[in-house]
């Protein structure tokens, strides 16, 4: 951990903040681990929604495209 | 339905009103996340003086400890509400029993995660047989069960029930499985190690642990709406008010 | 075509043995699963007396069970291809009675060959005989419930393509506390222990799961099918 506040070149204090008294090893991966997870748990309905809605869209402009071609039939619902 | 229930609770059931209702509440409740989260991580990882057995890798506990509440009170949700997808048949509670369990499987992986984290420095080693971490596992399966049983159905309403009922049956076999672990554990003379060393919390350690609690809960509530709105569309894509958001998205 | 009660369940049993026998091919499949992987666990751990006499009951207890989960997943299978299981739930008898007796059948013609062989299996490990008929109670209670609780998940996956590996899934939160109970009753036997407390649990399970899981599996079943 020594070296890493070295590249960071922070003061002692909060050096002290990031070595977790010797535990930074296991405290800042259960931290990580907790933030990724939930990012990702954010991340995913949101690409959800827009894969939804492009789908929707391609259906859309695929339907009327095709009353556009044969105006006579009726439309479906 | 019965008439003692209000009117607008029948008007919240109909899928739009739901959408616009969830897309209300999302904001806030993400809100109130960030900010009881900045609130308990600064108390927790800053305020919170160090353990005086375990230093500072107690400090595991704010993320540990409200995880494993969640992933048990997620489970309890999407059971209710699963029940009432079966009795009922509503659609949203479909929505809501369904679009719960990613999130609490989520919650219940990073509890045996950060709990294998804390367990390595503590009780030197990554996993222990106990009760409560076997429970734990479990409730992972479990939340992993209904989420492979909903996506094996290619109707997914009747997923949507049938994964209900598997975690109906998931809320009276999680208590079993904890006593007869805890039953084997005496049973092996296995290790009887508690998660607190010591039963009584000082406040400085208390407070954060709430704010945290809390943050968690909101964070949920903040999810679960993200989660249904998106569902909702998915189900509803091929009624007028859907295409109307498809559009005005596409215009934006 | 209102047949009585017993009259039906006798048929509704009578017809499913003799399918099984008609394919006793299949029959034979589990059994021979259970020995493959019984005979390899000595090779992959050496042939150390002490060890293979410590670990015997469980091998073979979980053996058994991943057995039953091979042939869990054919249990409705050929039913619901020819639409039979439709027709039952149709049929004006209760159909969780139905569904217990080919829940019954099931077992007999899986559960049972293993079981059978269980000796054999468990004396390959060197199990003590002291241990033996804590082994033999115990499957004999373990098996059946096993059956009860798969038939439930089997249900309702009645109406996916594809469920085996879901199956096992689903089935491993439900079958701990069993593998726990029946380890123990044979642990405690090899130890000298009393082994009565873990058996009476199987025991009080199995009544509770007799009653109940024909009833769930008809629940699930009606969900799976509904369309």
């Amino acid at each position: 951990m020594s070296t890493l506040s070295h590249f960071f070149a922070l003061s002692g204090e909060a050096a002290a903040f990031f070595r977790m008294g010797g535990y930074a090893g296991y405290v800042w991966p259960a931290y990580a681990v907790f933030f990724v997870v939930l990012i990702a748990d954010n991340v995913a309905p949101r690409l959800r929604r827009r894969r939804i809605l492009r789908e929707l869209r391609g259906r859309l402009a695929r339907q009327v495209a095709r009353e556009r071609r044969s105006p006579s039939s009726t439309p479906a619902p | 339905m019965a008439k003692w229930i209000p009117l607008w609770l029948h008007k919240l059931g109909s899928p739009p009103t739901f959408y616009r209702f969830a897309g209300a509440v999302r904001p806030w409740a993400m809100g109130l996340a960030l900010l009881f989260g900045v609130i308990g991580l600064y108390g927790g990882l800053v305020l919170a003086p160090p353990d005086y057995q375990q230093g500072d890798a107690y400090r595991i506990i704010f993320i540990h400890v409200p995880s494993a509440w969640m992933s048990m009170f997620v489970y309890a949700v999407m059971g209710v509400s699963g029940f009432i997808a079966l009795v009922w048949r509503l659609k949203l509670a479909e929505v809501v029993a369904m679009e719960s369990a990613p999130i609490g499987a989520a919650f219940a992986f990073i509890t045996l995660a950060t709990g294998s984290l804390w367990g390595k420095p503590m009780w030197g080693t990554w996993w222990t047989w106990d009760a409560r971490l076997t429970s734990e596992l479990v409730l992972l399966f479990l939340y992993l069960g209904v989420i492979g049983l909903y996506h094996a159905f290619e109707d997914r309403r009747q997923g949507a029930r049938a994964a209900s009922f598997l975690a109906i049956i998931g809320v009276i076999n999680v208590p079993i499985v904890h006593y007869s672990v805890v039953w084997w554990n005496t049973l092996h003379q296995g290790s009887t190690v508690s998660i607190f060393g010591h039963s009584k919390m000082p406040w400085e350690m208390l407070w954060p642990l709430l704010a945290m609690t809390l943050a968690t809960k909101c964070y949920y509530a903040a999810s679960l709406c993200r989660r249904a709105r998106t569902d909702i569309l998915a189900l509803e894509s091929g009624k007028d008010w859907v295409r109307e958001i498809a559009q005005a998205e596409a215009a934006r | 075509m209102n047949a009585p009660l017993p009259r039906a369940c006798a048929a509704m049993l009578r017809r499913d043995l003799m399918l099984a026998w008609r394919r006793r091919g299949d029959l034979a499949m589990p059994v021979l699963y259970a020995v493959i992987v019984v005979v390899l666990f000595p090779f992959a751990l050496g042939p150390d007396l002490a060890l293979l006499q410590r670990i015997a009951g469980g091998v073979v207890l979980v053996t058994v069970l991943l057995a039953m989960l091979l042939a869990l997943d054919a249990m409705f299978a050929s039913d619901i291809e020819d639409g039979s299981l439709e027709q039952l739930v149709l049929a004006p008898q209760p159909l969780a009675l139905m569904l217990g007796m080919k829940i019954l059948a099931h077992w007999i013609t899986t559960a049972l060959p293993l079981i059978v062989i269980a000796p054999l299996l468990a004396g390959m490990l060197h199990l003590p005989a002291a241990a033996m008929p804590a082994l033999l109670l115990a499957l004999l209670l373990a098996t059946p419930l096993l059956s009860l609780l798969g038939a439930v998940l089997v249900a309702l996956t009645a109406g996916t393509r594809r469920s085996g590996m879901l199956l096992a899934l689903m089935l491993l939160p439900l079958c701990v506390p069993v593998v726990i109970f029946a380890a123990g009753a044979v642990t405690a036997a090899q130890e000298g222990l009393p082994w009565f407390a873990p058996v009476a649990w199987l025991t009080a399970a199995l009544i509770l799961a007799v009653v109940l899981a024909p009833l769930a599996c008809a629940a699930a079943l009606r969900i799976a099918l509904d369309s």
